[in-house]
């Protein structure tokens, strides 16, 4: 166990830098650069402005001398200044705006293994029934349809039709609930399928026979010996989760305005901010390996037939 | 195809993709107006008469902009998993079938992508390109076939130690002959499921690179870019991005059912 957590932890930091090298390449072997006028048909900037700039921001020096530079001083923390907004470290930007997107991530993952288990059950338990068919056709709406799409429902539905929650914003909670919501569906629907699928099979495995023979009621039937054992192969399934979560922020974000890491992205990709790019890419990166490993470690002390 | 053709959900669902792929190619008969369209004296109208689903921004058919959208969706759809089977098959297969040194650099190559969250790359990758039909074939390719890639590895590995095989390769059957003749078609039934999922993901990956304005280039209308307009302004005219909305969840949903229905049928342990 104690080897196998070491080596994934070993493996974390070359992980990081494949992905820091191919989001490096992309970004330097396709055309267009960052002294490139923002606005479309503006005067480029004089010869003299643009070598100044490459100078000051290391953009002259030889491609392999910016990635060393580049990665030293990630190691220390340090992500350079932006190059969008001029007058703001990056290190600034992530660290205001990361907390944001990790709150709404963290209530829409919450909501959706609490909501994803509950339908899960529910259509398992009353399987070909009113109920089966509810949660299932909820969680193919929430997996098949994009959470962008799923947000304009909400907000007709739930801003306009009936007007309980705002349309945007992030001040009080009760901004919170409609992205949470749209965020959540798509996860949800994923481990609701997933455990029904798998509550299905334990239902009908011997040692759940036998805990009926004993005379045990329904509920602790289902709660204490089918759902512990239908759980474990639904552990899998959030590091994926995790992923969903972290890349659909972007436009949940930017439907309901919410300050968060997300808008910031396309933002700098789109005027080729380098170090945000390079800053943003390797934060959700470095959180998804890192909640994977988590989740396989978890894995591991949830289900004891496994040995690493 | 029996058994596809016994689940009604499958069954409707590709009744719809039917229609979608005869709308997006009558698509010039079928709209009232031409999608660039301007009519600056109707703007953002709600839907009447006239206009059936309303007009936007710049007081264009709205009904005429979506009946072009379904050509983009379907084109992305159906033309990327081409380009996706087309990277993915060879080097799945060949890193399955050689083995060796060629399978554990492929293997690694492949793991290192799957880490990478695939919207995020592919975002990076547009926007470094620039909007364009051309450009989003080529970056849900280059995103794309890992997954194909990693199905046909696995079932190249486990036919490639059939009798039937190691038969053929004593009647002196070539390396190129064996793969191709014997080892793949075997090898098709998972992939054949693997496509059917990719297409819709390729036309919400189309939809939310549109949305968030690296996908296709205006004026040429895409659902996922109405949307994306239209949200904007959704307090004050809502139909701007209900119906594209309306549109992309029920394109979405037929697909994933035919898609569902596919793997069912091709399933040997679902009789």
């Amino acid at each position: 166990m104690f080897h196998y957590a070491l080596s994934r932890v070993l493996w974390l930091l070359p992980t990081l830098l494949a992905m820091a090298l191919v989001t490096f390449l992309v970004m330097h072997a396709t055309p267009g650069s960052p002294l490139d006028p923002v606005a479309e048909g503006a005067n480029p900037l004089s010869p003299e402005a643009q070598k100044n700039l490459a100078a000051h921001y290391g953009l002259d020096r030889p491609l392999h001398e910016q990635f060393v530079i580049f990665v030293t001083k990630a190691l220390q923390g340090d992500f350079g200044n932006s190059f969008v907004y001029k007058t703001r470290t990056v290190r600034e930007i992530i660290l205001d705006t990361f907390p944001i997107s990790l709150l709404l991530g963290s209530m829409a993952l919450a909501l959706a293994v609490v909501g994803g288990l509950t339908l899960g059950i529910l259509a398992a338990v009353y399987q070909n029934r009113t109920w089966d068919y509810l949660s299932v056709s909820l969680a193919t709406i929430g997996v098949a349809v994009p959470n962008f799409v799923l947000a304009v429902f909400l907000i007709i539905l739930f801003s306009f039709i009936l007007p309980l929650f705002p349309t945007g914003g992030w001040d009080s909670p009760r901004n919170w609930v409609l992205p949470t919501v749209a965020l959540a569906l798509a996860p949800m629907g994923i481990i609701a399928r997933f455990t029904r699928a798998s509550m299905l099979e334990v239902i009908r495995a011997d040692y759940t026979l036998t805990a009926r023979a004993k005379g045990l009621g329904e509920v602790p039937v289902i709660f204490k010996h089918a759902l512990k054992n239908a759980f474990i192969p639904v552990v899998t399934l959030l590091g994926p989760m995790f992923a969903a979560v972290g890349t659909g922020s972007f436009f949940v974000e930017s439907i309901f305005r919410v300050p968060g890491m997300g808008r910031f992205f396309v933002l700098s990709m789109t005027g080729r901010d380098y170090p945000m790019i390079m800053a943003v890419v390797l934060t959700y990166g470095a959180f998804l390996a890192l909640m994977n490993l988590v989740v396989d470690l978890l894995y591991g002390v949830l289900d004891p037939r496994i040995r690493y | 195809m029996r058994r596809l053709s016994r689940n009604r959900l499958a069954v409707s669902g590709g009744v719809v993709i039917v229609l979608l792929c005869l709308i997006a190619i009558f698509a010039d008969l079928l709209a009232p107006l031409p999608y660039t369209k301007t009519n600056f004296g109707r703007l953002n109208e709600a839907p009447s008469r006239d206009f059936p689903l309303g007009t936007d921004q710049l007081g264009r058919d709205m009904f005429s902009r979506m009946i072009y959208g379904a050509r983009v969706s379907m084109l992305v759809g159906l033309g990327a998993q081409v380009i996706v089977v087309l990277i993915g098959v060879p080097i799945g297969a060949l890193s399955g079938y050689v083995g060796g040194r060629v399978d554990l650099f492929l293997t690694r190559f492949i793991d290192v992508m799957y880490a990478f969250p695939r919207l995020l790359f592919v975002i990076l990758v547009m926007s470094m390109l620039g909007a364009g039909l051309t450009n989003i074939f080529i970056a849900i390719g280059l995103t794309g076939w890992v997954g194909i890639a990693r199905q046909t590895r696995a079932q190249v590995l486990a036919i490639k130690e059939k009798e039937f095989v190691d038969g053929a390769r004593a009647l002196g059957a070539g390396f190129n002959r064996l793969l191709v003749r014997h080892v793949l078609p075997n090898a098709l039934t998972p992939i054949v499921v693997a496509v059917t999922f990719g297409i819709p993901e390729a036309i919400f990956t189309e939809a939310a690179l549109s949305f968030i304005g690296v996908g296709i280039n205006p004026p040429t209308p895409s659902w996922g870019q109405m949307v994306g307009e239209g949200q904007q302004y959704i307090r004050s005219y809502w139909h701007l991005c209900v119906f594209p909305s309306i549109a992309i969840a029920i394109t979405m949903l037929s697909f994933t059912f035919f898609g569902d229905g596919v793997r069912d049928a091709l399933d040997p342990k679902l009789k």
